[in-house]
């Protein structure tokens, strides 16, 4: 008997660390003090942003610098439901999502016009042109932004204790489910066709893989995700304008660093890649630019002599998967069958 | 005559773009390299320009016997050092690798001479027009610049079909390893692109900080529109980035004339029109 299995002892003792790791992640409000709470939930958008980046470019081979456009998207959704539609916060972050993926399709119909260099440089141009549109809309603050009302946020909780445990439970379900959603696809048959597409686009096409079609799914559903996570950064922020919701800097640099130095093209890498970041930026931040400088620097080092990033060198060395993603044929001697 | 005027200075600036757009579209013919720090390779060369001119006294047109040939060394450097070792059939690499050069550089030059905005000054160039025409008025620098443009239009044309250097350029961008069985070191050919690339870099970087404030965050934006005059002429020919150049000079400035506010606005959308109705761009030469 032939079987296709995904799990491996590895991928089992990584799925029960991930098990255990969130359950002290959910209870974070309990041992947490109010500063941790927000890093971690600051760590878990992150870990979102960059996973979605990484089924963009590391899978789809959509290379996009211009992600930007999702995340203020979203921002700027939440501000517009809960400010002009009165919308609850939370329904507003939902809401994000759906908007973003029906946004991404005339996107992707335009810039999938792009090859390769072109079209990263074509995302960064939507990118722009949403900015200089957000900034033209006076209702919410034009070019120098706009808060949320007091109103909308006491509406969330009555406390202000109850209202952080409500937001960083949010960033964690929301990392969560965007997790899952990426492991989910990526076990689907689609997944099976992303995959192949990342190992050779040509290869893929001429084995009956429409590569189009693919690509086009996942940067719909990239969009989604990304949007959603975009009203909830802006939700913790409470706060946006142009230059901050469609800032380059902090939702597509530091994204594409994370997922370069983690591993690109594995699910994990993202999770290491962020879990590096912010272990710089913590001690590191002070130094301003010059931080910003290393970034690069390390970013560059990795490409040029490790473009498989940390994860990928780990995984190669040790044959590892922490999630059970592979697909292995498992031949099996039938017991208790025919004598 | 309000519009002539207005139109006019479109065209002009236009000629600026097309030199920003030149060096990116001259290095993604020969070796299909997209330069993510082109725009901030500008600022940079702006920001030399800066250094001669203060440290050694001469005016910025000047200034650009030591300015191209300190970036067209870099671009060499560059090339021989990095970006060769990104080139594959892997498009991440060269990517990534620009990108994080842009941060650096950007960075760097944060660090360096701080967020303060800076400006060239050309003296009497600067305030000098002449009439054209009743009521049409053309300042010498915008003037110069253009013709400068064309000048470097012209010449890349003449180097490309006319010279043993640009037969190399061309046959490697044809074929790379039957280039390579020709005795071509294609290592240093592309070097040398690169090269020419930054050098044209360089001529643009002194007219745009003689134009206009400058500071090390705007080099992103000179990329983008670099990058939307090419699309717009058309991938590979160099005539056509020069209208490229100008279409999105000219939509900017009547963008402008409508509303400050949507001066950029107004170029973006016109590359976003002509690529959803013609992704080949208006003149296009070869497919990307």
């Amino acid at each position: 008997m032939k079987r296709v299995e995904h799990a491996t002892r590895s991928s089992h003792i990584g799925v029960a660390l991930l098990a255990g790791t969130f359950i002290v992640l959910a209870c974070a409000p309990f041992w947490g003090d109010r500063q941790t709470l927000r890093l971690l939930a600051e760590i878990f958008t992150f870990v979102a942003l960059a996973s979605l980046w990484n089924l963009l470019a590391g899978y789809a081979g959509l290379v996009s610098v211009g992600q930007q456009a999702f995340v203020g998207l979203g921002g700027y959704l939440l501000f517009a439901l809960v400010i002009v539609l009165d919308v609850h916060p939370i329904l507003a972050i939902l809401i994000a999502g759906p908007i973003g993926a029906l946004v991404a399709v005339p996107v992707a119909a335009l810039i999938f016009r792009l090859r390769g260099a072109y079209f990263a440089i074509g995302t960064w141009v939507v990118a722009e042109v949403f900015r200089l549109l957000a900034s033209q809309i006076s209702v919410l603050g034009g070019g120098s932004g706009i808060s949320l009302p007091a109103a909308a946020v006491i509406a969330m909780a009555p406390t202000r204790q109850m209202r952080e445990f409500e937001i960083y439970w949010l960033a964690l379900g929301i990392t969560i489910f965007v997790l899952a959603a990426i492991v989910a696809l990526l076990r689907s048959r689609h997944g099976l066709a992303l995959t192949a597409i990342r190992d050779n686009e040509l290869a893929a096409q001429s084995n009956g893989i429409d590569v189009w079609r693919i690509k086009l799914i996942v940067y719909v559903l990239v969009a989604f995700g990304t949007a959603m996570i975009g009203a909830l950064i802006f939700l913790q922020k409470l706060r946006i304008s142009p230059d901050t919701a469609f800032s380059v800097n902090d939702w597509t640099a530091f994204v594409i660093f994370i997922t370069v130095i983690g591993g690109i093209g594995r699910v994990e890498g993202p999770i290491i890649g962020t879990i590096v970041f912010f272990l710089m930026r913590q001690t590191l931040a002070d130094l301003g630019s010059i931080y910003l400088l290393m970034m690069g620097a390390v970013a560059i080092v990795v490409m040029l002599w490790a473009p498989k990033g940390l994860w990928g060198w780990i995984a190669e060395r040790f044959g590892w998967q922490a999630l059970p993603l592979q697909r292995r044929l498992v031949l099996k001697e039938e017991t208790g069958g025919k004598p | 005559m309000g519009w002539v005027n207005v139109i006019l200075q479109g065209v002009l600036i236009g000629g600026l773009y097309a030199m920003f757009a030149a060096g990116l579209s001259l290095i993604f013919g020969v070796m299909r390299l997209v330069n993510i720090a082109h725009g901030d390779l500008i600022v940079l060369a702006a920001y030399i320009a800066l250094m001669a001119t203060q440290g050694l006294g001469v005016d910025p047109l000047t200034s650009l016997l030591l300015v191209v040939p300190v970036m067209a060394t870099i671009g060499y450097a560059l090339q021989r050092g990095l970006l060769n070792r990104t080139l594959g059939d892997d498009l991440l690499p060269p990517l990534l690798v620009t990108f994080g050069l842009s941060i650096i550089i950007q960075n760097g030059l944060l660090e360096w001479f701080t967020a303060d905005s800076r400006k060239l000054q050309a003296g009497v160039l600067e305030i000098q027009t002449f009439q054209i025409a009743q009521g049409v008025w053309v300042g010498a620098l915008p003037l110069i610049q253009f013709i400068v443009a064309v000048a470097v239009i012209a010449g890349l044309q003449v180097l490309f079909y006319k010279t043993a250097l640009g037969r190399a350029f061309r046959a490697t961008s044809d074929d790379q390893s039957v280039a390579q069985l020709m005795g071509l070191d294609t290592r240093h050919v592309f070097a040398m692109a690169m090269a020419l690339s930054l050098a044209i870099v360089a001529i643009a970087g002194v007219f745009l900080a003689v134009r206009a404030n400058f500071d090390p965050a705007i080099g992103p934006a000179r990329l983008i529109f670099g990058f939307e005059a090419v699309i717009i002429g058309g991938l590979g020919s160099m005539w056509g980035t020069l209208a490229g150049g100008i279409i999105l000079g000219v939509s900017q400035a009547i963008g402008a004339q409508i509303d400050p506010g949507w001066q950029l606005l107004a170029g973006h959308i016109v590359f976003l029109v002509i690529l959803a109705v013609r992704p080949q761009g208006l003149f296009p030469k070869v497919s990307g």
